[in-house]
């Protein structure tokens, strides 16, 4: 046991410059036992632009004696450490500046502190939590037991504390549309400092500094010196689970909420009920889920189910916003609410089969308002999506009370109308309940009169630039999802295709641009359910994450982006997330389950 | 908004999943008519009344008949009544289970009668295989009856999937007669561990999942360009040095053991695939000159290509190594690839430009790779094993030996190659519609079930050539994450067109069927994914 194995490897600020390494150990000095390793590394590319690096490793030598410098060349030993030296962040964030200097980090000497100037101390919910999360999530093996005790023989462990500042309270609260979640990291020998306004700013900081530690080949954690000064490029990165289609049982969910926080999204879009069932077991209509829900008990998400989610998701800074679309999208609905859907006739009498949500009727109204105000009594966001898209008039049309509706009001034969009176109903109700609505693009195509504070969402694939033109031109705020439909599958790496979106380009004044305050990515449900998901979910979703979050002009490659993602998708397994491969290859740890 | 992309095939399949999802708990009379047509891959010949007998896990039994050969003895159907017993009653060792009610048993036991004077408890099954079986349920005893082991595995799939639970949790299976027997004898999955690792977990899984729909050979595309995770007792340095890692990511041989034996208990053959002289990247690096070194100009560019055919020191190697495969995979095949060889690394090697011109093969280098293939053949033959092959050996003209079975998987112009192979008289194998690697968005498993092998032009003779197929799920996007819910279904689809009566082609009664068999997978732990909108009683759990 004399040869000390510890090797010391190269950092890149931009690794994958670096074609090809040629990496020359220039003296090794072995110390005896307590001692450790003296390496000077000189790095070059092969690349036209020559770049030299050269490393220094500090010494942390101990009591020991030197013993005699020894000459080794261990050239494919440090080029398969270079390789897993990636240790990229994920998204990008917006300024990073990494050094060849590191440092060790021990599971027994290492601890979150709160900075003295902190808002928010010891008691802090969210970051009390967080800490807790992330020190299981940056020493994966000290809590599974299968700790490599060699290096408690080579080194001395040193202190290591991350302290974590502040500006504003706020640990009881929720995030929302307006919660600064920049944040600055510096990472030196033996602290870092996370300094942050909001504590959803500390907890994107956390994610940070916990995705640039890494090990080595020995299971000795490090990390190098590091500067992030890191900001959202877009406040709302959102994420669509459809639990209608198919159930999703809880801990599919509260799981995709993990994995979201890991690629810093921040709304988790709650596509709740539709057509094919009704989860939500409603306080005011329990029928609702009693009848509309594939089964009524074992299929169905209850008051505190929803409490969970929605407190699971705080605690990693991610708002929860559901969506209860009508007028379409009901036929669930009808079957523990009589008289909400309008019948379907037939020949002059009803056919037996029910429409969209009946807009004539007062009762559809009252039932709509109560609806909606349990909505905001159980989801604390600001923001309520209405639905609103594709409205089968078909139906409307047969019905002789509809027209008749429509003859009194005036609509002609234009059943948009009959919508866009819906629409504007529930729009006003939502927000007489302080509620900001979130409606599919939809209601802004057919209708004139659209409340000024409404979120359009775009869905439809074909054009969505022209549309993004036309809603910021009406000076109205939007989310992009066309694009991020990823509930459709194909052969091959799509994530580049999710990658390659540019949610600003399109023709209008910076203004306009401005009006596009996020995006998401959405996972329908007609394919997908708790056996499928997260594979389906994760890596590909990434892709989305960092356009929402970093500079575009810096992750415009997605060749250069892959050799981060790859990494990346490994850390998700680490972590427990079932993600897919990009392509071929391998992770140090596969997924073990099934 | 999600609806949008459907709309084509949205009517049918609406309206299926308004039936069995959304009304499926107010029917209880629905749910058991349903569950009744559940069998997945359909029987050859079916018949069943209305008339039920109730099944108690305190009661009933699966033993062995009189009349059986086999007998207590029997490990394989020992273990197999076992595990039926358990897919049909839950295991009972857990404690919500056990305090069921209990209730007389209108069927007391399922009598397993083994006909032929050897049971074939100890064998490995071969293309040979009779894998018929004949079922009677009645009361007070339900019957049934192959002629060995494999028929009896068969039967026991389908009869637990007769067994359905009433909505007061009690199971229930009605009177039925089935004789029932595979339209294919080779009905394989591919499944690549190179280009990613599958965990031993993986594929134990999936053979698990295999037996329940019927599918009898395991094709391990081992090793390839990426990796080479077997663990070769002869030559350990391959997986040494050519795993993406060499203790976690590979196949030892007890790992292999179990594969094989797994397999075995299932009814299942495992047919490894060594493929070469393409797809060996992973094999030089733990052996030194077996691959081609390539040229660039005049000097050698460091990289390497297919296996060098010109060295003597090749075939030294290969001999050695078959030998070691040989007795390692007991199945009468061994699957040799000699796909996809790429020549630029041929043509820019001097020395096998010399080679060419001296054999007189001018500048065709296919007639090198058939070189190569013809001297592997002959190795591979003198291990008394049998081979299969890629297409292109056939299409290249190499001579092959009369029982060579040559696997179709190019899908352009594939009924032209299924006439050729056969009409030159080689069995041969279908992949080519079924590579279930590419995915699409909808439900494609209707297009695998659309397949007809036989529809190629040719004589009854040709037909007869035509011993199975394969779904092939190559491992590019594929591992431990995705593996199992990307198969399956998917593959049950191949299994159906493989096992049942050609005129078993109706897709709207094979959705309704599949959807209630994916939902059986889930219930056994297979993590099956959805064919579209609704629900399963019982949820995937394993997340």
């Amino acid at each position: 046991m004399q040869t000390i194995q510890e090797i010391d490897h190269v950092t890149q600020a931009e690794p994958m410059r670096l074609t090809a390494l040629l990496v020359t150990c220039h003296m090794t000095r072995v110390l005896t036992v307590s001692a450790l390793v003296y390496c000077h590394f000189i790095v070059q590319t092969s690349s036209p632009t020559a770049l030299k690096l050269t490393e220094v490793c500090s010494s942390m030598a101990h009591t020991g004696t030197h013993s005699q410098p020894v000459r080794s060349c261990l050239l494919l030993v440090v080029v398969s450490v270079c390789v897993q030296q990636v240790h990229g962040v994920w998204p990008l964030p917006q300024q990073l500046h990494q050094s060849a200097d590191r440092g060790c980090l021990s599971p027994q000497r290492f601890s979150f502190t709160y900075g003295r100037d902190s808002a928010a101390q010891t008691g802090c919910s969210v970051l009390d939590a967080a800490f807790k999360r992330y020190f299981s999530i940056i020493f994966p093996d000290f809590t599974k037991g299968s700790e490599n005790r060699l290096q408690y023989v080579w080194s001395e462990p040193q202190p290591f504390v991350v302290s974590v500042s502040v500006k504003t309270g706020g640990c009881d609260g929720y995030p929302d549309e307006d919660s600064d979640e920049s944040y600055n990291l510096s990472v030196s020998e033996g602290q870092a400092v996370l300094r942050s306004v909001t504590v959803w700013g500390a907890l994107r900081g956390l994610e940070s500094f916990s995705q640039l530690v890494y090990q080595d080949d020995y299971g000795s954690y490090f990390i190098n010196k590091t500067e992030i000064v890191d900001f959202p490029r877009f406040a709302f990165r959102g994420l669509l689970l459809d639990t209608s289609r198919h159930y999703l049982p809880l801990h599919a969910i509260l799981k995709t909420l993990d994995a979201m926080a890991y690629s810093k999204f921040n709304v988790f879009h709650w596509h709740i009920v539709d057509d094919p069932s009704f989860p939500y077991q409603s306080r005011t209509f329990p029928d609702l889920s009693n009848k509309g829900a594939f089964h009524p008990f074992t299929h169905i998400y209850t008051q505190s189910d929803v409490m969970r989610v929605i407190e699971h998701a705080r605690m990693r800074g991610i708002r929860v916003v559901p969506e209860f679309d009508s007028p379409g999208h009901t036929q669930s609905w009808g079957k523990g609410q009589p008289g909400l859907l309008t019948p379907c006739y037939k020949g002059g009498v009803p056919s037996g089969s029910f429409g969209p949500v009946d807009p004539t009727i007062d009762t559809t109204y009252k039932f709509m308002e109560s609806l909606l105000k349990e909505v905001k009594f159980v989801f604390p966001d600001s923001y309520v999506h209405l639905g609103g898209d594709e409205v089968s008039f078909a139906c409307w049309q047969s019905n002789p009370n509809v027209r008749k509706f429509m003859e009194k009001m005036g609509f002609g034969k234009d059943f948009t109308k009959l919508e866009s009176f819906y629409m504007e109903s529930i729009m006003n109700m939502t927000a007489a309940l302080n509620r900001t609505s979130i409606v599919w693009q939809d209601v802004f195509d057919y209708h004139e009169r659209i409340p000024q504070d409404t979120v359009l969402e775009i869905w439809k694939g074909e054009k969505y630039q022209a549309e993004l033109s036309r809603m910021t031109q009406a000076g109205h705020r939007v989310l992009l999802s066309a694009p991020w439909y990823i509930n459709h599958i194909s052969y091959g790496q799509d994530w580049r295709n999710s990658y390659a979106v540019q949610p600003q380009n399109f023709s209008g004044t910076e203004e306009q641009k401005k009006l596009v305050i996020g995006g998401e990515v959405a996972m329908w449900g007609e394919y997908v359910d708790a056996t499928n998901l997260t594979p389906r979910l994760w890596p590909r979703a990434c892709a989305a994450a960092e356009r929402l979050w970093s500079n575009e002009e810096k992750t415009l490659n997605a060749d250069l982006a892959f050799p981060r993602l790859e990494e990346f998708r490994c850390e998700l397994l680490r972590r427990g997330i079932q993600a897919e491969p990009l392509f071929v290859g391998h992770c140090k740890h596969e997924y073990d389950g099934l | 908004m999600a609806m949008y992309c459907l709309l084509k095939l949205a009517p049918l399949f609406l309206a299926v999943a308004v039936c069995n999802g959304w009304l499926f708990g107010d029917f209880v009379g629905k749910q058991k008519e349903q569950d009744e047509i559940s069998l997945w891959p359909l029987p050859q010949k079916f018949q069943s009344s209305a008339v039920a007998f109730k099944l108690s896990p305190a009661s009933f039994q699966i033993v062995h008949a009189k009349q059986s050969s086999a007998g207590p003895s029997c490990g394989l159907l020992e273990n197999a009544f076992r595990r039926y017993f358990e897919y049909i009653f839950g295991d009972l060792k857990k404690p919500e289970k056990s305090r069921k009610k209990v209730y007389d048993s209108d069927l007391v036991e399922l009598q397993v009668w083994v006909t032929s004077a050897d049971p074939k408890c100890d064998d490995f099954p071969s293309l040979q295989t009779d894998e018929s079986y004949e079922l009677s349920i009645d009361e007070p005893s339900a019957v049934l009856k192959a002629a060995n082991v494999w028929g009896a595995l068969r039967g026991l799939e389908t009869f637990s999937q007769l067994v359905y639970e009433d909505y007061y949790g009690v199971n229930n299976i009605n009177k039925t007669d089935i004789s029932d027997f595979p339209r294919f004898a080779h009905r394989g999955i591919l499944l690549d561990s190179s280009r990613h690792f599958l965990p031993l977990k993986v594929i134990l899984a999936n053979l698990e999942a295999m037996a329940m729909n019927k599918f009898n050979v395991f094709h391990w595309h081992i090793v390839d360009d990426q990796s080479f995770p077997y663990m070769s007792r002869t030559f350990p340095e391959l997986s040494q040095k050519g795993a993406y890692h060499p203790f976690t990511h590979v196949y030892t041989p007890s790992d292999v053991k179990m594969v094989i034996e797994f397999a075995r208990m299932r009814g299942i053959r495992v047919i490894p695939e060594f493929d070469t002289p393409g797809h060996t990247e992973s094999w030089g690096n733990g052996q030194l000159d077996l691959l081609t070194p390539c040229y660039s100009g005049s000097s050698p560019s460091g990289t390497f290509g297919p296996v060098n055919p010109i060295l003597n020191s090749s075939y030294d190697f290969m001999t050695q190594f078959f030998k070691e495969i040989s007795t390692v995979f007991p199945d009468a095949y061994i699957h040799l690839g000699g796909d996809e060889v790429d020549f630029r690394c041929w043509e820019s090697n001097p020395d096998i430009q010399k080679f060419m011109a001296q054999q007189g093969f001018g500048t065709d280098y296919s007639k090198l790779e058939s070189f190569y293939i013809q001297r592997l053949l002959d190795i591979v033959a003198a291990t008394k094993k049998g081979y299969m092959v890629w297409q292109e050996v056939f299409d290249n003209g190499v001579k092959l030996k009369d029982d060579t079975v040559v696997e179709v998987w190019m899908g352009n112009k594939m009924e032209e190659e299924l006439q050729n192979v056969t009409r030159a008289g080689f069995t041969t194998i279908l992949s080519a519609p079924w590579y279930l690697d590419y995915i699409s968005y909808g439900q494609d498993w209707q297009h695998y079930y659309k397949v007809e092998p036989l529809s190629f032009p040719g004589t009854d003779a040709q037909k007869k050539l035509v011993i199975g197929g394969e779904a092939c799920l190559w491992g590019e996007y594929v591992d431990a994450t995705n593996l199992t819910p990307r198969l399956w279904p998917r593959a049950s689809a191949v299994a159906e067109r493989l096992w049942s009566d050609k005129s078993v082609t109706d897709v709207g009664n094979a959705y309704n069927r599949l959807v209630q068999h994916r939902c059986r997978m889930v219930k056994r732990g297979i993590p099956a994914e959805p064919l579209f909108v609704g629900h399963c009683r019982q949820e995937y759990k394993g997340l």
